[in-house]
């Protein structure tokens, strides 16, 4: 088996970064990622690659790397991703292709998203900036919103020589990728407008300040613009909040408002006007990579900052590499704990968080243990901003002004595998369908619904 | 990019500006608001579309300086551009809705008798759901507030529309006194009689100026000026409390039920980032201060 160790990757120091906003994980360099890559198997049946949601070649681009370079395993990941500097960031690896990677049944897994994060930011910086010169055959295709099934699915699009359009609400493009996730796991300039400026230099024509539903609509895309098909790739982009008291007192925000302030807005930099409410202490509630995104982001803001979650720590859903950097950054943790309602002083501002003790019952039908409150274990935090990372869902704007979409008990979009909604040249991908999910999830149903367009679109 | 096509100073703080935004002139409706931003580091900011073109292609907002946001509004210039203009935002107003039916026809013979009230920059926004009744038939009443003579704006442009009613606090022009005085002399001394009223105007007025429209059972919508970042329903800055329940301002408003609305909180979030460093108090220019 193999000797070598999983190489580590370097990282800012904890003290430091937790000051700062600059990315955490420095990445391999080219000693460090063949090293790396040496480890990889090759197997015959690669395990990693049937974990994969869009069953990138992994053994393949790990191999094309120490025998061809980073070109040729390039070549090879761009055959099942558009956007490996970012999923080679933020894809849950310990759950998909490194969870099922067979050096980890004795050892540890190969570091496969560090290595596709490897080959990624070597293409960016040294793809060539010249526009591609693509043949049109005339057709055009709208695409609502510009996260990862938007830019997936307009970049395939371009390529095969139809005309796109990308309309997106807000003034940036990129979606939860700019609005979302913090410059401290995904940078904006040196990797998501890099990957944009790509799909730019196909020929895709974006525009900003478009809100689909209000400002036009689908049937008006359709039917006066000339637009021959439209994906939706609107996500999931509305906050839930818990229905207790005090959830509207001052302090209360939900993590979307919070973290689009300071990632969208860049309320942290002095040079932007929009305000961020300044903490001293952030209670935090949920679990998931927003939770871990808004807390480690509070604390950088120069807040005390707790995680506060209802179940324990082996049900956090977030990516494990992020429970980890926030603990290592001072993020303190209160498992089994749920807030019963939020403490305002006199003036209607948040002074504290009642919690109630929780335990593990029976596991419900998600195969998880669903948590019980333990009767009068009430206590109180005290903090003076509260952040309800809680899941998101999809916005019904799109929905109630285009005639024929159906969506489904939760709001999202009814579409089959390839896409296909319940309206005629309408197709449908990401979160907007599958709820808030991930950005390799949601890269890969924007190239199924690209498919699906193209195919029916040729046979017109 | 959305060029500033024309420029009018309504008074030292307050100007009107005509910008060219055709898929938002296109769509707009009374009621709704649009989203600007100035510059690269400038706030996301929500503006009452106080007028619209479809053919012209142009959206009029009318903006109040109160803080370093709005002032950058209103230092631009005919030429200028802004760098966003996103909208139209929001529901259309209830009154849109009286005359959907029936192609245009509203659906009542003889009414609706409708009341608006309006104070600042509240007038501006009152003025194109003015029309839209004049437009159709109906000639409304409307009460224009201000502290002194000199802040008034629109009030040319809404006489042509409607039958106006000044008041100022100082006695200076019209009526002397605030603007639920003067509710109660046209409802009580004047006798007249209403089935809906708008309030358009600061929270604080739009407050008194509901529980009077309360008192006298009169129906009231007001036009609420939440904080806001994205105004499409992703954030949940804007909400508020109406009839018990959380609204967000942004998709489900701006209008409400003025009766239902929780004036008190929706003041007290207003008030948010008052002594934030950044200090400037992000708000709905149109509608903010009296
Ligand atoms: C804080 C945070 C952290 C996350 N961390 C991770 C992670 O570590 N790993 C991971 O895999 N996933 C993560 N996710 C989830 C992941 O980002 C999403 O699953 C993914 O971005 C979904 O892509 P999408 O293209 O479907 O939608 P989005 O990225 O949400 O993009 C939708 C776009 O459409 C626009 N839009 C919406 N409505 C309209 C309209 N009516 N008209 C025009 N435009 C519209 C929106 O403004 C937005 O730009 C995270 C999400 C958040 C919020
Ligand atoms: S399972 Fe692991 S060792 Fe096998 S091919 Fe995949 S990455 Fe390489
Ligand atoms: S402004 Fe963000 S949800 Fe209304």
């Amino acid at each position: 088996m193999n000797k070598i160790d999983r190489v580590k990757v370097r990282e800012q120091d904890p003290k430091i970064r937790a000051t700062n906003f600059e990315e955490v994980c420095l990445g391999y360099d080219r000693e460090e990622a063949l090293l790396e890559a040496s480890r990889c198997l090759n197997c015959k049946r690669p395990r990693c690659v049937g974990a994969c949601p869009v069953h990138i070649d992994i053994p393949g681009f790990i191999h094309a790397l120490i025998n061809e370079g980073e070109a040729a395993a390039a070549t090879i990941i761009s055959k099942d991703s558009s956007l490996p500097s970012v999923c080679g960031r933020v894809c849950p690896q310990e759950t998909q292709c490194e969870g099922s990677c067979v050096l980890g049944i004795k050892s540890e897994p190969v570091a496969i998203g560090k290595l596709e994060r490897y080959v990624g930011d070597w293409k960016i910086q040294h793809a060539s900036q010249e526009p591609e010169h693509i043949e049109r055959n005339g057709k055009k295709v709208a695409i609502i919103g510009s996260g990862p099934a938007g830019l997936a699915c307009a970049s395939d699009l371009a390529k095969w020589g139809y005309e796109v359009k990308v309309f997106e609400a807000l003034h940036q493009l990129g979606g939860v990728l700019v609005y979302g996730i913090p410059e401290f796991r995904l940078p904006k300039e040196k990797i998501v407008a890099k990957e944009i400026e790509a799909v730019k230099r196909l020929g895709v024509e974006f525009v900003n300040d478009v809100i689909v539903g209000r400002t036009t609509t689908i049937d008006h895309l359709l039917d006066e613009e000339g637009f021959d098909a439209v994906f939706v790739g609107s996500g999931a982009g509305l906050p839930r909040f818990m229905g207790i008291e005090g959830e509207n007192l001052n302090g209360v925000f939900s993590a979307n408002e919070f973290l689009t302030r300071v990632n969208l807005m860049h309320a942290y930099d002095d040079r932007y006007d929009t305000p961020v409410f300044q903490a001293k202490k952030v209670v935090v509630v949920g679990g998931g990579n927003v939770a871990m995104d808004a807390v480690r982001t509070a604390k950088r803001l120069g807040a005390e900052s707790v995680i506060v979650y209802r179940r324990s720590e082996t049900e956090l859903p977030a990516r494990r590499e992020e429970v980890h950097h926030a603990k290592e950054e001072g993020i303190e943790f209160r498992m089994l704990t749920n807030p019963v309602r939020v403490l305002g002083d006199e003036k209607g501002w948040v002074r504290g968080i009642e919690c109630v003790e929780m335990e593990l019952g029976e596991p419900d039908e998600s195969g998880r243990r669903s948590p019980i409150e333990k009767k009068g274990s009430n206590f109180e935090i005290e903090c003076d901003a509260v952040i309800m990372a809680l899941g998101t869902s999809p916005n019904p704007l799109i929905k109630t002004t285009t005639k024929g979409l159906d969506t489904n008990r939760k709001g999202c979009l009814v579409a089959d595998e390839s896409g296909a909604t319940t309206r005629p040249r309408v197709f449908a991908g990401g979160d907007a369908v599958t709820g808030a999910a991930t950005v390799i999830l949601a890269m890969g149903a924007g190239r199924r619904a690209a498919q699906a367009i193209h195919t029916s679109l040729q046979s017109e | 990019m959305f060029k500033i096509v024309s420029k009018r100073q309504l008074s030292p703080a307050i100007t009107e500006m005509k910008v060219l935004a055709p898929r938002v002139a296109e769509s707009a409706l009374p009621g709704q608001f649009v989203i600007v931003r100035t510059d690269e580091f400038g706030e996301r900011i929500p503006l009452t579309i106080c007028d619209y073109d479809p053919e012209a292609g142009t959206v009029t907002i009318v903006t109040q300086t109160i803080g370093n946001s709005t002032a950058k509004i209103n230092q631009l210039n005919e030429g200028d551009y802004f760098l966003d203009f996103a909208g139209p935002l929001g529901q259309p107003s209830d009154l849109v809705e009286l005359f959907s039916s029936e192609n245009g026809k509203r659906k009542t013979e003889s009414g609706p008798r409708v009341l608006f009230v309006a104070g600042g920059v509240g007038t501006a926004p009152v003025y194109p759901q003015a029309k839209y009744l004049h437009d159709h038939g109906i000639t409304p009443d409307v009460i224009i507030g201000a502290k002194t003579a000199d802040l008034f704006t629109y009030v040319e442009e809404m006489k042509k529309v409607s039958n106006v009613y000044l008041c100022t606090d100082d006695g200076s022009a019209g009526f002397h006194g605030m603007v639920p005085a003067l509710m109660e002399d046209l409802l009580v001394r004047q006798g007249k009689k209403y089935d809906h009223c708008v309030i358009i105007g600061p929270m604080i007025m739009m407050k008194f100026a509901t529980q009077k429209a309360k008192e006298h059972n009169l129906p009231a919508v007001v036009s609420l000026n939440a904080l806001m970042v994205d105004g499409t329903g992703m954030c949940g800055a804007c909400r508020v409390t109406v009839g018990g329940k959380t609204r967000f301002t942004c998709v489900e408003g701006p209008e409400f039920d003025g009766w239902q609305v929780d004036f008190d909180e929706a003041m007290r979030r207003h008030s948010m980032y008052r002594n934030n460093p950044k200090n400037d108090p992000h708000t709905h220019p149109c509608t903010c201060l009296p």
